[in-house]
């Protein structure tokens, strides 16, 4: 194909998707579209994947059997929906296998929330309610984003969140109903999670560089700050009813803009642990990797029965 | 890596209810239709979201190349006499 031909599709291109049309798998898209969705579909893959590994650590520990069934339901929704998003991911040519290799040799990024340890069940709690509740406000948006098989997982992937920040919110509610010890372990786990929720919704606007180029193409509809503020906004209330205090001194209400004025973000802690040196990475690298290492056998095993049972249907049909 | 062969992808199509259609729910790795049709379960109808699945390999589905798309959609394009509302018709005929 020759440049101005390339130039061509690239301007047809832009105006689908301007008129609000859906890119499928197998229409002509832009290198440079294809790659951008590769990486942050991974990742998006990724990181509900790693984030299975910090709520997994309590499922054994749950105080009641209430608890531990909507835990475990909870996680299994994420291991559906980082299967969903990779399969979102192979339409746009790459494999599972390179996928996972690109997760497990550090080449691909996930949420850096997950390389934070929980270490009390109130963490439990925190997780749902702020998390997850994060990841909504990121997800919500995702469901008109203009790359076809992304948009569909994001649909299934937000109706199915919404029982996941409850759970969580619910955990709150009682520990900080409970005794004086149970409300400073629910205080304790806000702490400690507020400020990573908040880097969650990403950089700034002035350091993203993905930002621009994200929007025209609808994988982002709104930035990182005005996300970020929605969070903030709704989220302050939340705590107001459980009785918590939000961990930020600068947090107040701006009559003018009708929203909370938030104190600085810590950005060289959230670069620090999104380059590896966060308190839980090399633990939730080597976690995923040995279940990987320890699975071969059985996907092997699997292979191969399947292969046994074919050959042997093969040669009843001669 | 293992350098036995990867689970092949295969894709998933669910019946809601029944009186509808199956319909495509997404894709999926499996060795084998049960393991498929097991693992449909569990990834897409955790919330009963259906009475029926059917699973079927990727490689075995043709599709059509968008790219192809004029050559093979267009011809029905210029068949207005196939619609109803090019028949005219004086207003007092009822029911049709």
């Amino acid at each position: 194909m020759s440049e101005e031909q390339i130039k061509n599709l690239e301007e047809q291109f832009e105006e689908r998707i301007a008129r609000d049309e859906k890119i499928e798998p197998k229409d002509w898209m832009p290198e440079k579209y294809r790659q951008t969705h590769i990486r942050q579909i991974s990742q998006h893959a990724h990181s509900e994947i790693v984030g299975m590994l910090p709520e997994g650590n309590w499922i054994t520990r749950a105080p009641s059997l209430r608890r531990k069934v909507a835990l475990l339901a909870k996680v299994q929704d994420e291991a559906g929906h980082g299967l969903y998003l990779y399969s979102a991911c192979e339409t746009l040519g790459i494999s599972r296998d390179e996928l996972y290799e690109q997760l497990h040799s550090g080449k691909a990024k996930y949420s850096s929330i997950f390389n934070y340890p929980t270490v009390t069940w109130a963490d439990m709690g925190a997780i749902g309610w702020l998390v997850d509740g994060a990841a909504i406000i990121n997800q919500v948006p995702l469901c008109s984003t203009s790359f076809g098989p992304y948009a569909r997982a994001m649909v299934r992937v937000c109706k199915e969140e919404s029982f996941h920040q409850r759970q969580g919110y619910e955990i709150m509610l009682k520990l900080c109903n409970g005794t004086p010890e149970q409300k400073e372990m629910a205080q304790d786990a806000l702490n400690r999670w507020w400020w990573p929720s908040l880097m969650m919704l990403g950089p700034t606007d002035d350091m993203s560089v993905h930002t621009e180029q994200s929007m025209k193409w609808k994988l982002k509809r709104k930035t990182n700050d005005e996300l970020r503020q929605q969070f903030i906004d709704q989220t302050v209330p939340q705590a107001d009813i459980l009785g918590l205090t939000i961990p930020d001194p600068d947090l107040k209400w701006n009559e003018e803009r009708q929203s909370y004025d938030f104190g600085e973000i810590d950005w060289d802690e959230f670069w620090q642990v999104v380059k590896g040196h966060g308190p839980m990475n090399k633990a939730r690298m080597k976690a995923r990797v040995g279940a990987w290492e320890r699975g071969e056998w059985v996907r092997d095993a699997a292979m191969a029965h399947a292969e046994k049972q074919q050959e042997r249907k093969n040669k009843q049909v001669v | 890596m293992s350098n036995k062969k990867n689970w092949p992808l295969w894709e998933v199509f669910v019946r809601s209810k029944n009186g509808l259609e199956h319909r495509h729910f997404g894709s999926l790795h499996a060795a084998d239709a049960e393991m498929a049709l097991e693992n449909a379960r569990d990834v897409y109808t955790r919330r009963n979201e259906g009475v029926s699945i059917w699973v079927v390999e990727s490689k075995h589905i043709t599709a059509s190349n968008p790219e192809h798309n004029g050559e093979l959609f267009e011809p029905a394009q210029d068949k207005v006499y196939r619609h109803p509302t090019f028949y005219d018709l004086p207003d007092d005929v009822k029911h049709m």
